[in-house]
């Protein structure tokens, strides 16, 4: 690495640093926009203890399931976890615990972490379990929920094209958790599709500028689809 | 007789207008999307980053990085967009959605709604559904009026774990077309065929009536 290239050439480089017991965000919905080359690096490296921030938790063998299987994960926050069998196994017998969070308020809590903002007041959730325990105040007139921002050691990303200092596109809704997840995270690791040389991505067409990113890996994609819906060709 | 899921469907349809943004819940409320009336411009938003939701694409069509809340592959129409998942809630939360339809396990005179999650039974999870019902400003709620052994769903409070407190106004059941207001439920249509009896029977929270009921039409 020298100077703003990010580029690292293995994945054992792109997540060097991380160990047991970090919190981690890792991009994607269901499937879809997931860094899988990452994920799959912290299954051969074992770490364990994980607080692990991601919208879902992939399915048995495929994304975080991966981590599961292998009890890597011991906290999951998270706004709908269905897909998944060993999930569920080990969130009834107490190994995982789960913090469920509405999916705009994970959502603005990363942006928010990102972004230097402690806390915000959302209508979200209020008197409903999820305010439980947590601040409210009324606003003119509105009951508001006060909810904290999310940071990471470590946010794991999936970006369609990187250039190798770091400006990210992404694709379609692939792009999803991914955009605010590259802000929030102290070591951000994007992996990408494609890395451009500089010049090369129209600066008025980059989603996430490369500040907010410290490592870039070339990966491939098996891009599983979750739910394959098709209409009859005509 | 009580409205099939098509036919519910078709009357949430009538309830659109043109220029619409709208977003459609998992469920009946998708079906919605099949009964836009021909001629009407809506946009669809799936609150995984699209505006301009499609229909399913075909076999050569498919695409991985293209998918809607529900993660089924879907099309973007023409003028359609993607974004992340901050500015999908800023649109939802913000008040910016026209419309929002999603199902619900119960709702209750004050407009509380409980549709994720049932003690006892595996959670799995509100994804973005409080978000939803707290952002929007109109909400049509679609659901069976009844559960199968004939116990109303439609109650003077919520006894489920709440998805949103005082949020619905409107409600499509296979039975009839609700308004909630001033803490009761207003009977405004009935399905074609069910007897204003039978939904007073299925229906435990105060519920107001004018003399005449009329039938819903498609």
């Amino acid at each position: 690495m020298a100077g703003l290239n990010k580029v690292v050439s293995s994945y054992e480089e792109a997540l060097k640093g991380l160990s047991n017991d970090m919190t981690i965000m890792v991009g994607g919905f269901g499937l879809c926009g997931i860094p899988e080359g990452l994920i799959n690096q912290m299954v051969n490296m074992g770490v364990k203890g994980l607080t692990a921030i991601s919208n879902n938790a992939g399915v048995d063998d495929f994304g975080l399931g991966l981590l599961l299987k292998h009890h890597q994960i011991a906290t999951m926050i998270a706004s709908y976890v269905g897909e998944n069998a060993t999930f569920e196994q080990q969130m009834l017998s107490g190994e995982l615990n789960v913090i469920l969070t509405p999916q705009g308020t994970l959502a603005e809590k990363i942006r928010a972490g990102g972004a230097g903002i402690p806390a915000f007041f959302t209508a979200t959730g209020y008197g409903t379990p999820i305010a439980d325990g947590k601040e409210t105040r009324e606003i003119k007139g509105r009951h508001y929920v006060l909810e904290e921002s999310l940071s990471a050691d470590f946010a794991l990303v999936r970006a369609w094209k990187a250039d190798t200092m770091g400006n990210l596109v992404f694709r379609k809704t692939a792009a999803n958790f991914n955009p605010m997840m590259a802000t929030a995270g102290k070591i951000t690791v994007v992996e990408a599709e494609f890395i451009v040389e500089p010049g090369e991505l129209d600066p008025d067409h980059i989603h996430t500028p490369g500040i907010y990113v410290n490592r870039v890996i070339q990966g491939s994609f098996e891009k599983r689809i979750e739910q394959r819906t098709v209409k009859a060709a005509k | 007789m009580a409205l099939s899921r098509e036919q519910l469907a078709q009357r949430v349809a009538k309830e659109l207008k043109d220029g619409y943004y709208v977003n459609l819940g998992i469920g009946i409320p998708t079906l919605v999307a099949n009964y836009i009336p021909s001629g009407m411009e809506v946009m669809l938003q799936s609150e995984n980053g699209l505006l301009g939701m499609g229909e399913f694409p075909t076999e050569d069509t498919i695409d991985p990085d293209l998918i809607n809340a529900g993660k089924q592959t879907v099309t973007a129409v023409k003028g359609a967009s993607f974004f992340s998942s901050a500015e999908s809630f800023a649109m939802i939360r913000g008040g910016h959605v026209d419309l929002t339809v999603l199902g619900a396990f119960e709702v209750d005179v004050n407009g509380s709604i409980a549709s994720w999650m049932i003690p006892g039974k595996l959670i799995k999870g509100m994804g973005g559904a409080m978000d939803l019902v707290a952002g929007a400003e109109n909400i049509i709620v679609t659901m069976m009026h009844a559960d199968k052994y004939g116990n109303s769903k439609l109650l003077s409070v919520c006894e489920l774990p709440l998805t949103g407190y005082g949020c619905i106004k409107r409600v499509v059941t296979d039975l009839a077309f609700i308004e909630i207001k001033d803490g009761a439920f207003h009977l405004l249509e009935r399905a074609p065929g069910v007897s204003v009896d039978e939904i007073v029977s299925k229906t435990a929270g105060k519920l107001i009536m004018p003399e005449h009921v009329p039938e819903m039409t498609f």
